[in-house]
Protein backbone atom coordinates (compact mmCIF):
# COMPACT_ATOMS: atom_id res chain seq x y z
CA UNK A 1 0.00 0.00 0.00
CA UNK A 2 1.81 3.23 1.00
CA UNK A 3 5.11 2.07 0.14
CA UNK A 4 6.11 4.38 -2.05
CA UNK A 5 8.39 7.61 -1.65
CA UNK A 6 7.70 11.04 -3.37
CA UNK A 7 10.47 11.48 -5.96
CA UNK A 8 10.81 14.33 -7.96
CA UNK A 9 11.76 14.92 -11.17
CA UNK A 10 11.41 13.49 -15.19
CA UNK A 11 11.15 9.65 -15.89
CA UNK A 12 11.13 7.66 -18.85
CA UNK A 13 7.68 6.68 -19.79
CA UNK A 14 8.39 3.46 -20.48
CA UNK A 15 9.34 3.20 -17.27
CA UNK A 16 5.60 2.80 -15.82
CA UNK A 17 3.61 2.99 -19.25
CA UNK A 18 5.41 -0.01 -21.66
CA UNK A 19 3.71 -3.08 -19.70
CA UNK A 20 4.26 -6.43 -21.74
CA UNK A 21 3.15 -9.06 -19.80
CA UNK A 22 -0.29 -7.07 -19.43
CA UNK A 23 -3.21 -8.88 -19.75
CA UNK A 24 -6.17 -7.09 -20.78
CA UNK A 25 -9.27 -7.00 -18.85
CA UNK A 26 -12.81 -7.78 -20.64
CA UNK A 27 -13.84 -4.42 -19.28
CA UNK A 28 -10.63 -2.41 -20.79
CA UNK A 29 -11.00 -0.19 -23.61
CA UNK A 30 -8.48 -0.98 -26.26
CA UNK A 31 -7.00 1.15 -28.87
CA UNK A 32 -4.67 0.58 -31.76
CA UNK A 33 -2.52 3.58 -32.71
CA UNK A 34 -0.14 3.92 -35.76
CA UNK A 35 2.39 5.69 -34.35
CA UNK A 36 5.59 7.18 -36.17
CA UNK A 37 8.10 8.55 -33.73
CA UNK A 38 10.80 11.08 -34.33
CA UNK A 39 14.09 9.34 -35.70
CA UNK A 40 15.89 8.06 -32.76
CA UNK A 41 13.15 7.56 -30.13
CA UNK A 42 12.73 4.09 -29.43
CA UNK A 43 9.29 2.23 -30.23
CA UNK A 44 8.73 1.43 -26.43
CA UNK A 45 9.29 4.96 -25.14
CA UNK A 46 6.91 6.31 -27.93
CA UNK A 47 4.11 4.08 -27.41
CA UNK A 48 4.52 4.44 -23.90
CA UNK A 49 3.73 7.99 -24.10
CA UNK A 50 0.73 7.92 -26.08
CA UNK A 51 -0.77 5.71 -23.29
CA UNK A 52 0.67 7.94 -20.64
CA UNK A 53 -0.41 11.28 -22.58
CA UNK A 54 -4.43 9.67 -23.62
CA UNK A 55 -4.60 8.62 -19.87
CA UNK A 56 -3.20 9.47 -16.51
CA UNK A 57 0.31 10.88 -17.49
CA UNK A 58 1.77 14.30 -17.46
CA UNK A 59 5.68 15.05 -18.80
CA UNK A 60 6.99 15.27 -14.71
CA UNK A 61 6.13 13.58 -11.60
CA UNK A 62 3.43 15.03 -9.14
CA UNK A 63 3.52 14.29 -5.37
CA UNK A 64 -0.45 14.17 -5.77
CA UNK A 65 -0.37 11.02 -7.87
CA UNK A 66 0.84 9.35 -4.24
CA UNK A 67 -2.82 10.33 -2.67
CA UNK A 68 -4.09 7.90 -5.98
CA UNK A 69 -3.44 4.58 -7.02
CA UNK A 70 -1.85 5.13 -10.11
CA UNK A 71 -1.64 1.23 -11.18
CA UNK A 72 -5.85 0.85 -11.08
CA UNK A 73 -6.06 4.10 -13.49
CA UNK A 74 -3.34 4.50 -15.55
CA UNK A 75 -3.48 3.50 -19.72
CA UNK A 76 -0.91 0.69 -20.43
CA UNK A 77 1.25 0.12 -23.55
CA UNK A 78 0.85 -4.28 -23.99
CA UNK A 79 1.81 -4.85 -27.70
CA UNK A 80 3.82 -3.22 -30.43
CA UNK A 81 3.77 -4.46 -33.73
CA UNK A 82 5.18 -3.83 -37.08
CA UNK A 83 3.13 -2.07 -39.81
CA UNK A 84 3.30 -4.32 -42.86
CA UNK A 85 5.45 -2.63 -45.78
CA UNK A 86 6.08 0.47 -43.56
CA UNK A 87 9.14 0.47 -41.93
CA UNK A 88 8.97 3.93 -39.73
CA UNK A 89 5.77 3.79 -38.59
CA UNK A 90 4.70 0.64 -35.99
CA UNK A 91 0.87 -0.26 -34.08
CA UNK A 92 0.99 0.34 -30.44
CA UNK A 93 -1.36 -1.73 -28.69
CA UNK A 94 -3.22 0.48 -25.65
CA UNK A 95 -5.67 -0.72 -22.51
CA UNK A 96 -7.52 1.66 -20.51
CA UNK A 97 -9.39 0.68 -17.48
CA UNK A 98 -13.11 1.38 -17.99
CA UNK A 99 -13.56 3.51 -15.15
CA UNK A 100 -11.18 6.05 -17.24
CA UNK A 101 -14.67 7.29 -18.64
CA UNK A 102 -17.83 9.01 -18.38
CA UNK A 103 -20.62 6.20 -18.84
CA UNK A 104 -22.23 6.53 -22.17
CA UNK A 105 -20.31 9.67 -23.12
CA UNK A 106 -18.22 8.95 -26.37
CA UNK A 107 -16.89 12.43 -26.00
CA UNK A 108 -15.14 12.19 -23.05
CA UNK A 109 -13.43 8.90 -24.76
CA UNK A 110 -12.50 10.78 -27.27
CA UNK A 111 -11.48 13.63 -25.67
CA UNK A 112 -9.16 11.48 -23.55
CA UNK A 113 -7.62 9.24 -26.48
CA UNK A 114 -7.34 11.84 -29.03
CA UNK A 115 -6.68 14.77 -27.13
CA UNK A 116 -3.34 16.43 -26.54
CA UNK A 117 -1.54 12.99 -27.47
CA UNK A 118 -1.67 13.85 -31.17
CA UNK A 119 -0.05 17.44 -30.35
CA UNK A 120 3.28 15.78 -28.64
CA UNK A 121 6.58 16.56 -30.09
CA UNK A 122 7.88 13.21 -29.75
CA UNK A 123 5.32 12.06 -32.46
CA UNK A 124 5.87 12.91 -35.91
CA UNK A 125 2.50 11.11 -37.02
CA UNK A 126 -0.14 9.58 -35.32
CA UNK A 127 -2.97 7.82 -36.22
CA UNK A 128 -6.14 6.16 -34.30
CA UNK A 129 -6.49 3.21 -36.01
CA UNK A 130 -9.36 1.09 -33.93
CA UNK A 131 -11.08 1.54 -30.61
CA UNK A 132 -12.74 -2.17 -29.11
CA UNK A 133 -14.89 -0.70 -26.55
CA UNK A 134 -15.98 -3.08 -23.86
CA UNK A 135 -19.64 -4.50 -23.52
CA UNK A 136 -19.95 -2.82 -20.36
CA UNK A 137 -19.11 0.65 -21.76
CA UNK A 138 -21.77 -0.24 -24.75
CA UNK A 139 -24.39 -0.74 -22.35
CA UNK A 140 -24.64 2.98 -20.94
CA UNK A 141 -24.74 4.05 -24.67
CA UNK A 142 -28.09 5.22 -26.31
CA UNK A 143 -27.44 4.37 -29.54
CA UNK A 144 -29.39 4.38 -32.45
CA UNK A 145 -32.64 5.70 -31.63
CA UNK A 146 -34.72 3.12 -33.88
CA UNK A 147 -31.99 1.06 -35.43
CA UNK A 148 -32.44 -1.12 -38.87
CA UNK A 149 -35.23 -3.54 -37.30
CA UNK A 150 -37.71 -0.73 -36.06
CA UNK A 151 -36.95 1.36 -39.11
CA UNK A 152 -38.16 -1.47 -41.68
CA UNK A 153 -41.62 -1.94 -39.63
CA UNK A 154 -42.23 1.59 -39.50
CA UNK A 155 -41.57 2.34 -43.38
CA UNK A 156 -42.48 -0.99 -44.46
CA UNK A 157 -39.27 -1.90 -46.31
CA UNK A 158 -38.46 -5.62 -47.16
CA UNK A 159 -36.28 -7.75 -48.43
CA UNK A 160 -34.17 -4.85 -50.35
CA UNK A 161 -31.91 -2.01 -49.71
CA UNK A 162 -33.66 1.44 -49.36
CA UNK A 163 -33.96 4.06 -52.24
CA UNK A 164 -33.22 7.64 -52.08
CA UNK A 165 -31.57 10.61 -52.96
CA UNK A 166 -30.20 14.18 -52.23
CA UNK A 167 -31.77 17.02 -53.83
CA UNK A 168 -30.29 19.22 -56.40
CA UNK A 169 -28.93 22.03 -57.15
CA UNK A 170 -27.68 21.52 -53.61
CA UNK A 171 -27.98 25.03 -53.18
CA UNK A 172 -29.80 28.46 -53.99
CA UNK A 173 -33.63 26.33 -54.90
CA UNK A 174 -36.87 28.42 -53.19
CA UNK A 175 -38.62 26.52 -50.80
CA UNK A 176 -41.92 25.64 -52.92
CA UNK A 177 -39.43 24.54 -55.80
CA UNK A 178 -37.14 22.25 -53.46
CA UNK A 179 -40.48 20.82 -52.48
CA UNK A 180 -41.55 19.76 -56.28
CA UNK A 181 -38.18 18.59 -56.58
CA UNK A 182 -38.68 16.42 -53.39
CA UNK A 183 -42.58 15.16 -54.76
CA UNK A 184 -41.09 14.65 -58.09
CA UNK A 185 -38.58 12.04 -56.78
CA UNK A 186 -41.09 10.62 -54.45
CA UNK A 187 -43.94 10.02 -56.25
CA UNK A 188 -41.44 8.13 -59.05
CA UNK A 189 -40.28 5.53 -56.56
CA UNK A 190 -37.70 6.61 -54.09
CA UNK A 191 -38.44 5.81 -50.84
CA UNK A 192 -36.62 8.57 -49.48
CA UNK A 193 -35.10 12.13 -50.51
CA UNK A 194 -32.46 14.26 -48.34
CA UNK A 195 -31.23 17.64 -47.57
CA UNK A 196 -28.04 18.35 -48.74
CA UNK A 197 -25.48 18.98 -45.50
CA UNK A 198 -25.05 22.34 -46.86
CA UNK A 199 -28.97 23.26 -46.74
CA UNK A 200 -29.55 24.77 -43.06
CA UNK A 201 -31.18 27.91 -43.31
CA UNK A 202 -29.82 30.15 -45.77
CA UNK A 203 -31.88 33.24 -47.13
CA UNK A 204 -32.92 31.89 -50.16
CA UNK A 205 -34.75 28.83 -48.49
CA UNK A 206 -35.10 29.57 -44.48
CA UNK A 207 -35.92 25.94 -42.73
CA UNK A 208 -39.99 26.46 -41.68
CA UNK A 209 -40.45 27.20 -45.61
CA UNK A 210 -38.53 24.51 -46.82
CA UNK A 211 -40.01 22.10 -43.95
CA UNK A 212 -43.45 23.00 -44.72
CA UNK A 213 -43.47 22.55 -48.75
CA UNK A 214 -41.19 19.48 -48.40
CA UNK A 215 -44.16 18.15 -45.20
CA UNK A 216 -46.85 18.52 -48.29
CA UNK A 217 -44.58 16.50 -51.06
CA UNK A 218 -44.37 13.64 -48.54
CA UNK A 219 -48.05 13.35 -47.70
CA UNK A 220 -49.36 13.54 -51.40
CA UNK A 221 -46.55 11.41 -52.52
CA UNK A 222 -47.75 8.82 -50.19
CA UNK A 223 -51.04 9.48 -50.70
CA UNK A 224 -50.80 8.42 -54.35
CA UNK A 225 -48.24 5.64 -53.91
CA UNK A 226 -49.64 3.71 -51.57
CA UNK A 227 -45.52 3.49 -49.98
CA UNK A 228 -43.99 5.24 -46.84
CA UNK A 229 -42.08 8.66 -47.94
CA UNK A 230 -39.20 10.65 -46.08
CA UNK A 231 -37.28 13.20 -46.13
CA UNK A 232 -34.28 14.05 -43.94
CA UNK A 233 -34.97 17.33 -42.81
CA UNK A 234 -31.21 18.57 -41.90
CA UNK A 235 -31.81 20.19 -38.45
CA UNK A 236 -27.97 21.11 -38.19
CA UNK A 237 -27.70 24.31 -36.87
CA UNK A 238 -25.59 26.51 -34.74
CA UNK A 239 -26.87 25.92 -31.13
CA UNK A 240 -28.51 23.28 -29.53
CA UNK A 241 -31.71 25.00 -28.53
CA UNK A 242 -32.03 26.09 -32.88
CA UNK A 243 -31.51 22.40 -33.53
CA UNK A 244 -34.36 20.90 -31.33
CA UNK A 245 -36.67 23.78 -32.58
CA UNK A 246 -36.49 22.41 -36.20
CA UNK A 247 -36.78 18.83 -34.93
CA UNK A 248 -40.02 19.44 -33.10
CA UNK A 249 -41.20 21.28 -36.33
CA UNK A 250 -40.13 18.22 -38.48
CA UNK A 251 -41.93 16.27 -36.44
CA UNK A 252 -45.02 18.19 -36.80
CA UNK A 253 -44.96 18.50 -40.80
CA UNK A 254 -45.22 14.38 -40.54
CA UNK A 255 -41.47 13.76 -41.76
CA UNK A 256 -40.66 10.65 -40.23
CA UNK A 257 -37.34 11.11 -40.21
CA UNK A 258 -34.71 14.25 -39.19
CA UNK A 259 -31.16 14.91 -40.34
CA UNK A 260 -27.60 15.86 -38.84
CA UNK A 261 -23.98 16.22 -38.87
CA UNK A 262 -22.23 14.41 -36.43
CA UNK A 263 -19.00 15.71 -36.73
CA UNK A 264 -19.51 19.46 -37.95
CA UNK A 265 -22.72 19.49 -35.30
CA UNK A 266 -20.22 17.67 -32.72
CA UNK A 267 -20.71 14.49 -31.00
CA UNK A 268 -22.88 16.14 -27.88
CA UNK A 269 -25.16 17.69 -30.18
CA UNK A 270 -25.55 14.35 -32.07
CA UNK A 271 -26.28 12.23 -28.69
CA UNK A 272 -28.89 14.71 -27.37
CA UNK A 273 -30.66 14.74 -30.99
CA UNK A 274 -31.19 10.93 -31.08
CA UNK A 275 -32.40 11.10 -27.40
CA UNK A 276 -34.74 13.43 -28.64
CA UNK A 277 -35.88 11.17 -31.93
CA UNK A 278 -35.60 8.06 -29.43
CA UNK A 279 -38.67 9.89 -27.45
CA UNK A 280 -40.12 11.46 -30.41
CA UNK A 281 -40.16 8.39 -32.83
CA UNK A 282 -38.05 10.03 -35.01
CA UNK A 283 -35.70 8.31 -37.46
CA UNK A 284 -32.02 10.21 -37.66
CA UNK A 285 -29.77 10.04 -40.86
CA UNK A 286 -26.29 11.11 -40.09
CA UNK A 287 -24.07 12.74 -42.21
CA UNK A 288 -20.22 12.82 -42.13
CA UNK A 289 -19.18 16.20 -43.75
CA UNK A 290 -15.29 17.12 -42.52
CA UNK A 291 -14.19 13.19 -41.98
CA UNK A 292 -12.07 13.27 -44.87
CA UNK A 293 -9.93 16.00 -43.25
CA UNK A 294 -9.57 13.44 -40.09
CA UNK A 295 -9.76 10.47 -41.69
CA UNK A 296 -8.11 10.35 -44.70
CA UNK A 297 -4.37 10.60 -44.14
CA UNK A 298 -3.12 7.08 -44.03
CA UNK A 299 -0.73 8.48 -40.89
CA UNK A 300 -2.14 10.83 -39.07
CA UNK A 301 -5.74 11.32 -37.41
CA UNK A 302 -8.63 8.96 -37.16
CA UNK A 303 -9.63 5.94 -39.01
CA UNK A 304 -12.97 6.34 -40.14
CA UNK A 305 -14.16 2.96 -38.35
CA UNK A 306 -13.61 4.57 -35.32
CA UNK A 307 -15.81 7.34 -36.01
CA UNK A 308 -18.23 5.08 -37.13
CA UNK A 309 -18.41 3.23 -33.91
CA UNK A 310 -18.47 6.38 -32.29
CA UNK A 311 -21.73 6.76 -34.48
CA UNK A 312 -23.40 4.21 -33.44
CA UNK A 313 -22.91 4.48 -29.45
CA UNK A 314 -24.10 8.12 -29.68
CA UNK A 315 -26.99 7.48 -31.95
CA UNK A 316 -28.12 7.54 -35.69
CA UNK A 317 -30.12 5.09 -37.76
CA UNK A 318 -28.05 6.14 -41.20
CA UNK A 319 -24.57 7.17 -41.49
CA UNK A 320 -22.51 7.79 -44.78
CA UNK A 321 -19.77 5.33 -45.56
CA UNK A 322 -18.98 5.84 -49.06
CA UNK A 323 -19.60 3.91 -52.27
CA UNK A 324 -16.32 2.22 -52.95
CA UNK A 325 -17.44 2.63 -56.61
CA UNK A 326 -18.58 6.39 -56.90
CA UNK A 327 -16.90 9.42 -56.88
CA UNK A 328 -15.67 9.72 -53.27
CA UNK A 329 -12.44 7.59 -51.82
CA UNK A 330 -13.18 4.33 -50.32
CA UNK A 331 -11.13 1.13 -50.54
CA UNK A 332 -13.43 -2.16 -50.79
CA UNK A 333 -12.43 -4.20 -47.90
CA UNK A 334 -11.56 -1.44 -45.20
CA UNK A 335 -15.47 0.00 -46.35
CA UNK A 336 -17.08 -3.58 -45.78
CA UNK A 337 -14.95 -3.49 -42.51
CA UNK A 338 -16.52 -0.73 -40.92
CA UNK A 339 -19.44 -1.25 -42.60
CA UNK A 340 -19.78 -4.64 -40.18
CA UNK A 341 -19.12 -2.61 -37.25
CA UNK A 342 -22.75 -0.19 -38.00
CA UNK A 343 -24.84 -3.54 -38.53
CA UNK A 344 -23.69 -6.45 -36.75
CA UNK A 345 -24.00 -7.14 -33.43
CA UNK A 346 -20.45 -9.14 -33.18
CA UNK A 347 -16.93 -8.39 -35.61
CA UNK A 348 -14.69 -10.56 -35.54
CA UNK A 349 -10.43 -9.27 -35.48
CA UNK A 350 -9.75 -9.00 -39.24
CA UNK A 351 -6.34 -7.68 -40.78
CA UNK A 352 -7.61 -7.91 -44.37
CA UNK A 353 -10.14 -5.55 -43.40
CA UNK A 354 -8.63 -3.29 -40.95
CA UNK A 355 -10.44 -4.68 -38.00
CA UNK A 356 -7.59 -4.94 -35.64
CA UNK A 357 -10.01 -6.40 -32.27
CA UNK A 358 -13.28 -8.65 -31.23
CA UNK A 359 -16.16 -6.06 -31.43
CA UNK A 360 -18.96 -7.27 -29.55
CA UNK A 361 -22.13 -5.04 -29.72
CA UNK A 362 -24.42 -6.90 -27.83
CA UNK A 363 -28.17 -5.47 -28.31
CA UNK A 364 -27.07 -2.22 -29.56
CA UNK A 365 -29.70 -1.65 -32.67
CA UNK A 366 -27.78 -1.49 -36.24
CA UNK A 367 -27.42 1.54 -38.36
CA UNK A 368 -28.17 1.43 -42.30
CA UNK A 369 -24.81 2.12 -44.40
CA UNK A 370 -25.79 5.17 -47.08
CA UNK A 371 -24.09 4.74 -49.91
CA UNK A 372 -23.82 8.12 -51.68
CA UNK A 373 -22.05 10.38 -54.12
CA UNK A 374 -21.46 9.66 -58.00
CA UNK A 375 -23.65 6.84 -58.22
CA UNK A 376 -25.99 5.89 -61.22
CA UNK A 377 -27.82 2.95 -62.65
CA UNK A 378 -24.83 1.45 -63.56
CA UNK A 379 -23.35 0.77 -60.96
CA UNK A 380 -26.49 -0.97 -58.69
CA UNK A 381 -25.95 -4.37 -59.42
CA UNK A 382 -22.38 -4.01 -57.78
CA UNK A 383 -24.03 -1.50 -55.24
CA UNK A 384 -26.44 -4.21 -54.30
CA UNK A 385 -23.35 -6.99 -53.84
CA UNK A 386 -21.36 -4.69 -51.78
CA UNK A 387 -23.64 -3.04 -49.17
CA UNK A 388 -26.67 -5.62 -49.15
CA UNK A 389 -30.02 -5.47 -48.04
CA UNK A 390 -29.84 -2.84 -44.88
CA UNK A 391 -28.13 -0.35 -47.00
CA UNK A 392 -29.67 3.12 -48.10
CA UNK A 393 -28.43 3.80 -51.96
CA UNK A 394 -28.31 7.70 -53.34
CA UNK A 395 -28.83 8.56 -56.44
CA UNK A 396 -28.65 12.45 -56.44
CA UNK A 397 -27.70 13.26 -60.11
CA UNK A 398 -28.34 9.85 -60.53
CA UNK A 399 -32.35 10.84 -60.18
CA UNK A 400 -32.45 14.00 -61.11
CA UNK A 401 -30.36 13.78 -64.06
CA UNK A 402 -32.31 11.68 -65.24
CA UNK A 403 -33.34 13.57 -69.42
CA UNK A 404 -36.79 13.42 -68.50
CA UNK A 405 -36.79 14.30 -64.78
CA UNK A 406 -36.94 12.98 -61.13
CA UNK A 407 -39.90 10.84 -61.21
CA UNK A 408 -39.04 8.98 -64.07
CA UNK A 409 -35.52 8.95 -62.89
CA UNK A 410 -36.42 7.97 -59.29
CA UNK A 411 -38.51 4.85 -61.27
CA UNK A 412 -35.35 3.84 -63.43
CA UNK A 413 -33.43 3.30 -59.73
CA UNK A 414 -36.22 1.33 -58.80
CA UNK A 415 -36.73 -1.04 -61.69
CA UNK A 416 -32.86 -1.46 -61.63
CA UNK A 417 -32.58 -2.02 -57.72
CA UNK A 418 -35.50 -4.33 -57.83
CA UNK A 419 -33.98 -6.30 -60.95
CA UNK A 420 -30.82 -6.53 -59.08
CA UNK A 421 -32.63 -8.07 -55.81
CA UNK A 422 -34.74 -10.28 -57.99
CA UNK A 423 -31.80 -11.83 -60.12
CA UNK A 424 -29.62 -12.23 -56.99
CA UNK A 425 -31.94 -14.55 -55.32
CA UNK A 426 -32.28 -16.11 -58.11
CA UNK A 427 -28.83 -16.97 -57.65
CA UNK A 428 -27.54 -14.81 -60.71
CA UNK A 429 -23.90 -13.40 -59.91
CA UNK A 430 -25.18 -9.50 -60.33
CA UNK A 431 -22.04 -7.84 -60.65
CA UNK A 432 -20.57 -9.87 -62.96
CA UNK A 433 -23.69 -10.09 -64.96
CA UNK A 434 -24.90 -6.41 -64.56
CA UNK A 435 -25.17 -5.75 -68.44
CA UNK A 436 -27.35 -8.72 -68.99
CA UNK A 437 -29.68 -8.07 -65.84
CA UNK A 438 -30.44 -4.32 -66.31
CA UNK A 439 -30.95 -4.96 -70.23
CA UNK A 440 -33.50 -7.15 -69.84
CA UNK A 441 -35.14 -5.32 -66.96
CA UNK A 442 -34.79 -2.12 -69.66
CA UNK A 443 -37.40 -3.78 -72.18
CA UNK A 444 -40.03 -3.44 -69.76
CA UNK A 445 -38.96 0.33 -68.48
CA UNK A 446 -37.83 3.20 -71.37
CA UNK A 447 -37.07 5.21 -68.00
CA UNK A 448 -34.09 2.46 -67.15
CA UNK A 449 -33.27 2.20 -71.03
CA UNK A 450 -32.29 5.83 -71.44
CA UNK A 451 -30.97 6.07 -67.75
CA UNK A 452 -28.24 3.85 -69.39
CA UNK A 453 -27.87 5.60 -72.23
CA UNK A 454 -27.57 8.98 -70.63
CA UNK A 455 -24.82 7.00 -67.90
CA UNK A 456 -22.76 4.56 -69.74
CA UNK A 457 -19.57 6.35 -70.22
CA UNK A 458 -19.11 7.58 -66.57
CA UNK A 459 -16.51 6.01 -64.39
CA UNK A 460 -14.53 7.33 -61.32
CA UNK A 461 -10.84 5.05 -61.69
CA UNK A 462 -8.66 7.07 -59.47
CA UNK A 463 -6.31 4.89 -56.90
CA UNK A 464 -7.22 5.29 -53.23
CA UNK A 465 -5.15 7.13 -51.35
CA UNK A 466 -5.46 5.97 -48.16
CA UNK A 467 -5.06 1.98 -48.46
CA UNK A 468 -4.97 -0.89 -46.00
CA UNK A 469 -1.78 -1.69 -44.56
CA UNK A 470 -1.45 -5.00 -46.19
CA UNK A 471 1.76 -7.21 -48.00
CA UNK B 1 -45.37 -1.60 -62.36
CA UNK B 2 -46.20 2.12 -63.17
CA UNK B 3 -47.14 3.30 -66.77
CA UNK B 4 -45.36 5.96 -68.93
CA UNK B 5 -46.00 7.13 -72.44
CA UNK B 6 -42.17 8.90 -73.64
CA UNK B 7 -40.93 12.23 -70.85
CA UNK B 8 -44.69 11.21 -69.09
CA UNK B 9 -44.22 9.53 -65.92
CA UNK B 10 -47.23 8.63 -64.41
CA UNK B 11 -47.87 7.95 -60.74
CA UNK B 12 -48.89 4.60 -59.47
CA UNK B 13 -49.56 2.73 -56.56
CA UNK B 14 -46.77 -0.13 -56.00
CA UNK B 15 -46.78 -1.45 -53.26
CA UNK B 16 -43.30 -2.27 -51.91
CA UNK B 17 -40.50 -4.42 -52.88
CA UNK B 18 -41.03 -5.54 -56.47
CA UNK B 19 -43.56 -2.98 -57.17
CA UNK B 20 -41.82 -1.54 -60.11
CA UNK B 21 -40.96 -5.38 -62.36
CA UNK B 22 -43.47 -6.52 -64.61
CA UNK B 23 -46.06 -9.27 -62.67
CA UNK B 24 -43.66 -12.19 -61.44
CA UNK B 25 -44.33 -15.49 -63.75
CA UNK B 26 -45.10 -18.50 -61.67
CA UNK B 27 -41.06 -19.56 -62.68
CA UNK B 28 -40.26 -16.42 -60.99
CA UNK B 29 -42.12 -16.73 -57.64
CA UNK B 30 -40.78 -20.15 -57.22
CA UNK B 31 -36.98 -18.83 -57.77
CA UNK B 32 -38.40 -16.46 -54.71
CA UNK B 33 -39.73 -18.93 -52.50
CA UNK B 34 -36.36 -20.94 -53.17
CA UNK B 35 -34.44 -18.15 -51.76
CA UNK B 36 -36.24 -17.80 -49.03
CA UNK B 37 -36.38 -21.35 -47.72
CA UNK B 38 -32.04 -21.10 -48.53
CA UNK B 39 -31.88 -17.92 -46.47
CA UNK B 40 -33.23 -20.46 -43.38
CA UNK B 41 -36.89 -17.83 -43.56
CA UNK B 42 -39.96 -18.64 -42.29
CA UNK B 43 -42.91 -18.79 -44.71
CA UNK B 44 -45.99 -16.54 -44.42
CA UNK B 45 -48.78 -15.43 -46.33
CA UNK B 46 -51.37 -12.52 -45.93
CA UNK B 47 -53.96 -10.97 -47.62
CA UNK B 48 -55.96 -7.36 -47.39
CA UNK B 49 -58.06 -5.40 -49.68
CA UNK B 50 -56.67 -2.90 -51.44
CA UNK B 51 -58.06 0.02 -49.82
CA UNK B 52 -56.52 -1.26 -46.00
CA UNK B 53 -53.25 -2.24 -48.13
CA UNK B 54 -51.56 0.84 -46.35
CA UNK B 55 -51.84 -0.06 -43.09
CA UNK B 56 -49.39 -2.06 -41.52
CA UNK B 57 -51.47 -5.08 -40.44
CA UNK B 58 -52.85 -7.66 -43.15
CA UNK B 59 -55.12 -10.33 -42.42
CA UNK B 60 -52.86 -13.53 -41.66
CA UNK B 61 -53.75 -16.69 -43.71
CA UNK B 62 -53.45 -19.25 -41.73
CA UNK B 63 -50.14 -19.23 -39.55
CA UNK B 64 -46.54 -18.54 -40.79
CA UNK B 65 -45.03 -22.27 -42.15
CA UNK B 66 -42.57 -22.82 -39.64
CA UNK B 67 -40.18 -25.67 -40.52
CA UNK B 68 -41.57 -25.70 -44.48
CA UNK B 69 -38.86 -26.90 -47.04
CA UNK B 70 -41.48 -27.66 -49.81
CA UNK B 71 -42.15 -25.26 -52.23
CA UNK B 72 -44.89 -26.32 -53.82
CA UNK B 73 -46.43 -26.51 -50.14
CA UNK B 74 -46.13 -22.87 -50.23
CA UNK B 75 -47.39 -22.24 -53.72
CA UNK B 76 -50.86 -24.20 -52.81
CA UNK B 77 -51.62 -21.83 -49.88
CA UNK B 78 -50.67 -19.09 -52.04
CA UNK B 79 -53.43 -20.49 -54.53
CA UNK B 80 -55.66 -21.19 -51.88
CA UNK B 81 -55.81 -17.69 -50.33
CA UNK B 82 -56.68 -16.39 -53.66
CA UNK B 83 -59.18 -18.35 -54.08
CA UNK B 84 -60.54 -17.40 -51.21
CA UNK B 85 -59.66 -13.39 -51.43
CA UNK B 86 -59.84 -13.20 -54.87
CA UNK B 87 -60.35 -9.43 -54.81
CA UNK B 88 -57.50 -9.16 -52.38
CA UNK B 89 -54.07 -8.58 -52.36
CA UNK B 90 -52.15 -11.20 -50.96
CA UNK B 91 -48.34 -10.89 -50.18
CA UNK B 92 -45.79 -13.20 -49.26
CA UNK B 93 -43.23 -13.04 -46.41
CA UNK B 94 -39.90 -14.31 -44.89
CA UNK B 95 -39.81 -13.96 -41.12
CA UNK B 96 -36.49 -13.73 -40.32
CA UNK B 97 -36.25 -14.70 -36.21
CA UNK B 98 -32.35 -13.73 -35.89
CA UNK B 99 -32.71 -10.29 -37.10
CA UNK B 100 -36.92 -10.14 -35.82
CA UNK B 101 -37.80 -8.68 -38.97
CA UNK B 102 -38.71 -9.97 -42.62
CA UNK B 103 -36.16 -10.92 -45.11
CA UNK B 104 -38.43 -11.23 -47.90
CA UNK B 105 -42.27 -9.33 -48.28
CA UNK B 106 -43.37 -8.86 -51.62
CA UNK B 107 -47.21 -8.96 -53.40
CA UNK B 108 -47.77 -12.06 -55.29
CA UNK B 109 -51.15 -11.40 -56.59
CA UNK B 110 -53.06 -8.27 -56.90
CA UNK B 111 -56.43 -7.88 -55.95
CA UNK B 112 -59.13 -7.54 -58.51
CA UNK B 113 -60.31 -4.08 -56.76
Amino acid sequence: MANKTYDAGVKEYRDMYWTPDYVPLDTDLLACFKCTGQPGVPKEEVAAAVAAESSTGTWSTVWSELLTDMEYYKGRCYRIEDVPGDSESFYAFIAYPIDLFEEGSVVNVLTSLVGNVFGFKALRHLRLEDIRFPIAYIKTCGGPPAGIQLERDRLNKYGRPMLGATIKPKLGLSAKNYGRAVYECLRGGLDMTKDDENVNSQPFMRWRDRFEFVGEAIQKAEAETGEKKGHYLNVTAATPEEMYKRAEFAKEVGSPILMHDFITGGFTANTGLANWCRENGMLLHIHRAMHAVIDRHPKHGIHFRVLAKCLRLSGGDHLHTGTVVGKLEGDRQSTLGFVDQLRESFVPEDRSRGVFFDQDWGSMPGVFAVASGGIHIWHMPALVTIFGDDSMLQFGGGTQGHPWGNAAGAAANRVALEASVKARNEGREIEKEARDILTEAAKTSPELAIAMETWKEIKFEFDTVDKLDVN
Amino acid sequence: MPTSTQGDYQTANTLETFGFLPKLTQDEVYDQIAYLIAQGLTPAIEHEHPSGANQHYWTMWKLPMFGAKDMNAVIEELEACRRSYPDHHVRLIGYDNYSQSQGVCFVVYEGRA
